[in-house]
């Protein structure tokens, strides 16, 4: 196999809850190498947003080890953990989280205004990732005019244009309905198979299925980390073959 | 630089509660608003109390002799005594520290029914003794010939000059007076010039417009002043304390007139420089009292624009999380709720400065127009009420200040938003 994008050992978190300790992640093991397709499962309480968190260093661990991409992720101040999270991870939220006051070809584009890139060019780029997911003629619309479904495209568009090595996803499809839920992991196969590690959270069964790996969380430990025998790849990559 | 992300961001937080923002930033509107009308009126004020006697020498003092009220030498107190040519002569020869001196004749006892006659015009006119120097204390313009001079005052000539009033009342519009006669309680004297005071609201004795000044000397014995003189003027030279000079004067002339030394009635005075600096603390004061209150409205408007970017970074919690997540860095964060808060301050400033501007500017048209119509004599107390640019380059700078302070709080509360929030599922 190739090179781990992701190396966790030990890892430990703790929230602190008035006088008590609440101990979420009890020593967390994980190898995730480049180009995979992971399913975080657990039931909630079982740590595995804490996980995601951490590893998109929205959050600090407490003991044990990181490394991204063979960097070693320490507590950092915000000014580099905002570098680190622009240039290698690229986030996917249950509720879309777009800005609703811009329109769609704008926030996709938002990650690059943060690497200063100029309002043109990134505009440009963005329709082009707004065209390859069939968004093209939203561009100009705003969030709120938009389905479920074509929102979470967008939410995507806005993780890839930044080139992450890393998408995280959290509960991508816990807001969408059946349908749209495997139009969106389609996608994130597709995305998948341009070489891009997906790392998806989620509690649905049917979603997990379509890694290549689900790990079960409990009790902030891993449960069980095994390979997806009935993982299928999708084979018409439409989408994403221009790259 | 211009960034479009960053303004549309900032109007659509504006635009998004308009009510609460105008609300907000009308505090700050108010505060400005007040300032520059407030500051406009004490300059108004201060523009009208001093153009009443912005030439009039500073550095001046009169005095003049009261009855005494302490017995000394014999004599009994409340007794009658004049200061006279013989005083002024030493006072001069021996005060280094004068620059010059001007005694004065009163003629208060001439204004009786109609005194100063021309022809068949007749009026009544204050008449005063002086010398050249007195144009030195008060500065004054002729638009008609030349004031006294120093051989009208030797050689005792019978000329005059005279107040504006009296050219109106005593000659046509326009007509020359130079050189023709006017009858002064029975006696003739030719006029030489018209005198317009530059100090007119300053009068000291009799109102300058209505008065005829003869040479001191021509006065004295004309009309049986013998030596007496009733009050004197001078001017210290540059650098002397005024209120030193006087206190020099007095013993000299209680020594002349046997007067006690301790008696502090005798003499009377009025000191134009301990006064104007009375003048000039009590302006000073309304200036302060101004700014206090201008700056302290102008908290209270930013504590108001703190207190709303707090809210609206709470609103936005969610949305600054998101944008962390995505790579904006904290610095971002800040700029953004530093612009917002200083975008809000300036401009809510702005029109505060634009419309006391605008309000004092009508206050000046419609004073304009009243003083217009008032009648001469009348004093001003209210002039040109107005705001300099250095305000209004202090309020900007000002402005830009508070609305950074007020950012800053807030400012700091978005940073410590941590980009998880926003992940949280609601």
């Amino acid at each position: 196999m190739s090179k781990s994008i992701i190396k966790v050992d030990g890892l430990h978190k703790s929230y602190r809850m008035g006088n008590n300790a609440l101990h979420v992640l009890k020593g967390i093991d994980l190898d995730i190498k480049a180009g995979e397709m992971v399913s975080i499962m657990g039931s909630s309480g079982s740590g595995k947003s804490t996980l995601l968190n951490i590893l998109g260093i929205l959050d600090n661990h407490d003991r044990g080890d990181y490394y991204l991409d063979n960097v070693k992720i320490e507590r950092m101040n915000e000014t580099k953990a905002a570098r680190y999270r622009n240039n290698y991870i690229g986030f996917i939220f249950q509720s879309f989280n777009l800005i609703s006051f811009k329109n769609a070809m704008e926030n996709v584009a938002l990650p690059l205004y943060y690497k200063n890139v100029s309002r043109k060019k990134r505009n440009m780029q963005a329709l082009e990732y707004l065209d390859r997911l069939g968004l093209k003629e939203w561009a100009n619309h705003l969030p709120s005019e938009l389905s479920g479904g074509q929102k979470q495209r967008i939410a995507i568009a806005r993780a890839l244009i930044s080139n992450p090595k890393v998408i995280l996803a959290d509960e991508p499809t816990g807001a969408l309905d059946t349908q749209t839920s495997y139009e969106v992991m389609e996608i994130l196969q597709e995305v998948n198979q341009m070489g891009i590690t997906v790392i998806i959270v989620t509690h649905e069964d049917d979603i997990a299925h379509r890694t290549q790996r689900i790990i079960r969380l409990r009790d902030g430990l891993i449960e069980r980390n095994e390979m997806n025998g009935k993982y299928q790849p999708v084979t018409t990559s439409e989408i994403f073959t221009t790259n | 630089m211009f960034d479009l992300d960053r303004w549309q961001e900032i109007l659509n937080a504006i635009k998004q509660n308009k009510f609460r923002s105008i609300l907000t930033a009308f505090g700050v509107f108010w505060a400005i608003f007040m300032l520059v009308v407030m500051t406009g009126a004490g300059n108004g004020l201060i523009n009208g109390v001093t153009s009443g006697f912005k030439d009039f020498a500073t550095n001046s003092a009169f005095m003049w002799s009261n009855r005494t009220t302490v017995a000394y030498q014999g004599y009994d107190r409340g007794r009658w005594w004049s200061i006279n040519n013989d005083d002024i002569e030493s006072i001069r020869n021996e005060i280094k520290e004068i620059d010059v001196i001007s005694p004065r004749l009163q003629g208060w006892n001439l204004r009786e029914g109609q005194n100063v006659v021309r022809g068949e015009k007749a009026a009544a006119f204050n008449v005063m003794g002086d010398y050249p120097q007195y144009r030195k204390i008060d500065p004054c313009t002729m638009p008609w010939g030349r004031y006294i001079n120093d051989e009208d005052i030797r050689e005792r000539r019978k000329v005059c000059i005279i107040g504006e009033n009296v050219y109106d009342v005593m000659f046509d519009e326009g007509e020359d007076p130079v050189g023709k006669y006017i009858r002064v309680n029975g006696v003739y004297f030719m006029v030489v010039g018209v005198f317009k005071s530059n100090n007119p609201n300053i009068n000291i004795g009799s109102n300058k417009k209505e008065t005829i000044y003869l040479p001191f000397t021509t006065m004295q014995q004309t009309f049986n002043y013998g030596d007496e003189v009733h009050f004197f003027g001078f001017t210290a030279k540059p650098g002397v304390n005024v209120q030193s000079v006087v206190d020099e004067i007095k013993p000299l002339i209680k020594k002349h007139h046997k007067i006690a030394p301790e008696d502090d009635e005798a003499i009377g005075g009025f000191n134009v420089q301990s006064e104007l600096q009375t003048m000039e603390y009590t302006f000073l004061g309304i200036n302060i009292l101004i700014w206090v209150v201008g700056i302290g409205t102008l908290i209270a408007g930013a504590v108001g624009v703190s207190n709303i970017m707090l809210v609206i970074v709470k609103e936005r919690t969610r949305e600054i999380g998101v944008q962390r997540a995505i790579g904006a860095k904290p610095a971002v964060v800040v700029g953004q709720i530093l612009t917002e808060s200083v975008f809000l301050t300036t401009v809510a400033g702005f029109l505060g400065l634009a419309f006391g501007t605008m309000i004092l500017q009508l206050v000046n048209v419609a004073l304009t127009a009243s003083q217009a119509q008032a009648s001469e004599d009348e004093m001003t107390f209210f002039a040109n009420p107005e705001v300099g640019l250095p305000l209004a380059i202090a309020s900007l700078a000002m402005l830009i200040l508070v609305g950074l302070f007020a950012g800053l709080i807030p400012a700091l509360k978005a940073v410590r938003i941590k980009p998880i929030e926003a992940l949280r599922h609601e």
